[in-house]
């Protein structure tokens, strides 16, 4: 089976990035205050190492990781912490999470960390790992999934396989192509830093088809390296070949199990831009407090990206970018996909924050009203996953567990492919967001029985044989004195 | 023509052979076993019956109602009709209020004098202590059946929300 049979489903979408990429990447305006939610990449809280009314410098280390899945967090900014409370954050929109504030004193003094810089083929991979979480950085691609964990885990003898994911596939987002073209050096020494670090054989840099400029500005930034042992693959730009499953499955051509992870078949991936914040740490003893943010759509004056430090507050960017126009409609984070409505702009840039879109009705057309679903099958064709999307839809109403689980619900990456082509408007991806929590509550409640079910029979045979082993013993001390009179 | 019908004959026949040698001995699954699979195995007889199982055995001999199990609630309800082909009804009040949130027992260690009889009533060995020596609930293990808290002399047993699992 060829790379490109793997990759089946997905659509050819226009990429609206026109607008974005005409621009360089600029630095966004400083703002009065950085809020820094606790919470912004997977896993747990970090935790403050800061209190209200301390001063702080510009890199300095406010939080640390929690044990397990956590990551660091540092001051994008000198000055004072004003308050850790609870903060409106764009990753969880339900309710305010806690938050570091700290009021910008505009003077940027710098915290030193002189074991930042180090020359990085003199450490071990093991200590490689580690002074890569001490940098905060997270997977940019979106997940905010802390590197260092997915480092350690992907540790092996015989030496992964890295890929870097420039596929940015999702419409609208720019992010990653701007970075490429303008900064392919810092990917490269992220690249060969990860190499290092994961004992890794080879390095592919996966980019796709449609964005030349940046393949360009990669080829050159290789050559110059003079490292053969990273490589560029261009894949087909087809939504969503930049998902990790489905770019291992266009660039190496195998699977990844369901149940499994990428570094279970030999392959790590990382995005590019983690691998640029890679090398800005270890070359200039930057942590990650900074991304590159894409602002775009109908609804703002003028589309572009901006590098911007996390915690800038969103209006910022806005009206860095000329202000909304009179058609903005919708605020979104994220692609036109996968992205999530935003209520307003007062919400802080995260780690995980790759794009804006001030969305006209031009850009994101209203859904019309759901119709009922006439099983044509689109979207089973266009789902990436190779799940049947109208079967799943099936099974939810009602709610049948078993049949959820055995059509894998918890495969679905969310793309919303199957969304984008239903002709009767029904959000799909919208309800299995919603069914994924309830149906691994209940998996979890079925593993819970039958573990009590198997104490409970375990606990019952113990009391039946101490029960049969008494009485024996009873019959034993019976039969001498019985013996006699028979 | 003939090899086409030959062909299709012999494809059929083998066809029929592999269905019976994969089918091999159907395995038994008994209505109490496939009852049984949809409780919860909270263990806390309040379905009046000695514990899950013996409640599945009484459904699948017409011994009992559906609606006898509230810590399973509507949920446990609503499978249990499906599967014996009855209309759902709610869980009766007389067994019990349907729990909102799921509990475990937590002993006051201070309070706890050792008398094991809070293990000994524990229907799947959650918790652990010696003779005069505290006692403590595996919360990761305990159903919330509520069993212990009767026999204890001492009154240091009470009713917790469930810790959540982070997953």
């Amino acid at each position: 089976m060829t790379a490109s049979e793997l990759l089946t489903g997905g659509l050819r979408l226009e990429a609206h990035k026109q607008r974005s990429t005409k621009a360089p990447i600029r630095i966004a305006s400083l703002a009065e205050r950085y809020v820094i939610p606790l919470d912004q990449h997977s896993g747990l809280s970090a935790v403050p190492l800061v209190k209200p009314s301390d001063r702080v410098r510009m890199w300095q280390p406010i939080a640390q990781p929690a044990p397990g899945i956590s990551a660091w967090l540092h001051s994008p900014v000198s000055g004072e912490v004003v308050a850790i409370e609870p903060r409106p954050a764009p990753h969880r929109l339900g309710a305010p999470t806690l938050s570091i504030v700290i009021a910008n004193d505009g003077r940027d003094e710098r915290f030193e960390n002189a074991a930042a810089i180090v020359s990085f083929e003199q450490i071990s991979p093991t200590e490689a790992c580690e002074h890569i979480g001490r940098a905060g950085i997270v997977g940019l691609g979106g997940a905010a999934f802390p590197t260092a964990n997915k480092l350690e885990s992907s540790l092996c003898e015989n030496g992964p396989q890295l890929l870097l994911n420039g596929a940015e596939c999702e419409p609208y987002i720019s992010c990653d192509e701007m970075l490429m073209r303008e900064r392919a050096e810092d990917i490269v020494f992220g690249g060969r830093a990860l190499l290092h670090a994961l004992c890794a054989r080879n390095c592919t840099i996966a980019i796709e088809e449609d964005v030349p400029e940046a393949q360009a500005a990669l080829l050159r930034a290789i050559e110059k390296a003079g490292d053969s042992r990273i490589r560029i693959k261009v894949v087909p730009a087809i939504y969503p070949a930049g998902g990790e499953r489905q770019l291992i499955a266009t660039v190496f051509g195998v699977e990844v199990p369901h149940d499994g992870l990428p570094a279970d078949i030999g392959i790590v991936c990382q995005n590019v831009g983690t691998a640029a914040a890679i090398a800005r740490w270890i070359r200039d003893g930057q942590p990650l407090v900074s991304r590159i943010v894409t602002v775009t759509g109908d609804g703002v004056t003028e589309a572009g990206n901006w590098e911007a430090r996390i915690g800038t507050p969103f209006s910022s960017l806005i009206v860095d970018s000329g202000g909304y126009t009179e058609r903005m409609a919708r605020l979104i984070m994220g692609g036109s996909m996968m992205g999530i409505p935003l209520p307003h702009d007062d919400l802080p840039v995260v780690k995980a924050t790759n794009c804006i879109i001030a969305a006209s009705a031009l850009d994101l057309q209203p859904r019309s009203a759901e119709m009922p679903c006439i099983r044509c099958g689109n979207c089973s064709q266009a789902c990436p996953a190779f799940l049947l999307p109208q079967q799943l839809h099936w099974y939810l109403q009602p709610f049948d567990g078993d049949q959820l689980a055995r059509h894998g619900l918890l495969d679905c990456i969310e793309c919303g492919c199957c969304d984008y082509v239903c002709p009767s408007q029904i959000p799909l991806v919208e309800r299995f967001r919603e069914a994924k929590p309830l149906l691994t509550r209940e998996l979890d409640a079925r593993l819970t029985a039958d573990a009590a079910r198997a104490r409970f029979i375990a606990r019952n045979e113990r009391l039946a044989r101490l029960e049969a082993e008494h009485r024996a013993k009873l019959a034993a001390k019976r039969r001498p004195r019985n013996e006699p009179t028979s | 023509m003939i090899t086409a019908l030959v062909t299709i004959m012999v494809l059929a026949a083998l066809a029929g052979l592999a269905t019976v040698v994969t089918a091999g001995a159907p395995e038994e699954i008994s209505l109490a076993d496939r009852i049984d699979a949809l409780l919860p195995q909270t263990q806390c007889r309040r379905c009046t019956f000695a514990g899950c199982r013996p409640y599945a055995e009484a459904i699948a001999q017409g011994a009992a109602d559906i609606n006898q199990c509230p810590p399973g609630g509507e949920r446990t309800a609503k499978a249990l009709a499906r599967l014996m082909g009855v209309a759902p009804k709610p869980v009766g009040k007389e067994f019990g209020v349907v729990p909102d949130h799921p509990a475990v027992a937590f002993i006051e260690e201070e309070a706890c004098i050792g008398c094991t009889k809070c293990i000994q009533a524990c229907p799947v060995d959650a918790i652990v202590g010696a003779s005069r020596h505290m006692h403590t609930v595996i919360a990761a293990d305990c159903t919330g059946c509520e069993l212990c808290i009767p026999p204890c002399p001492v009154d240091c047993i009470i009713m917790r929300p469930a810790p959540t699992v982070a997953r």
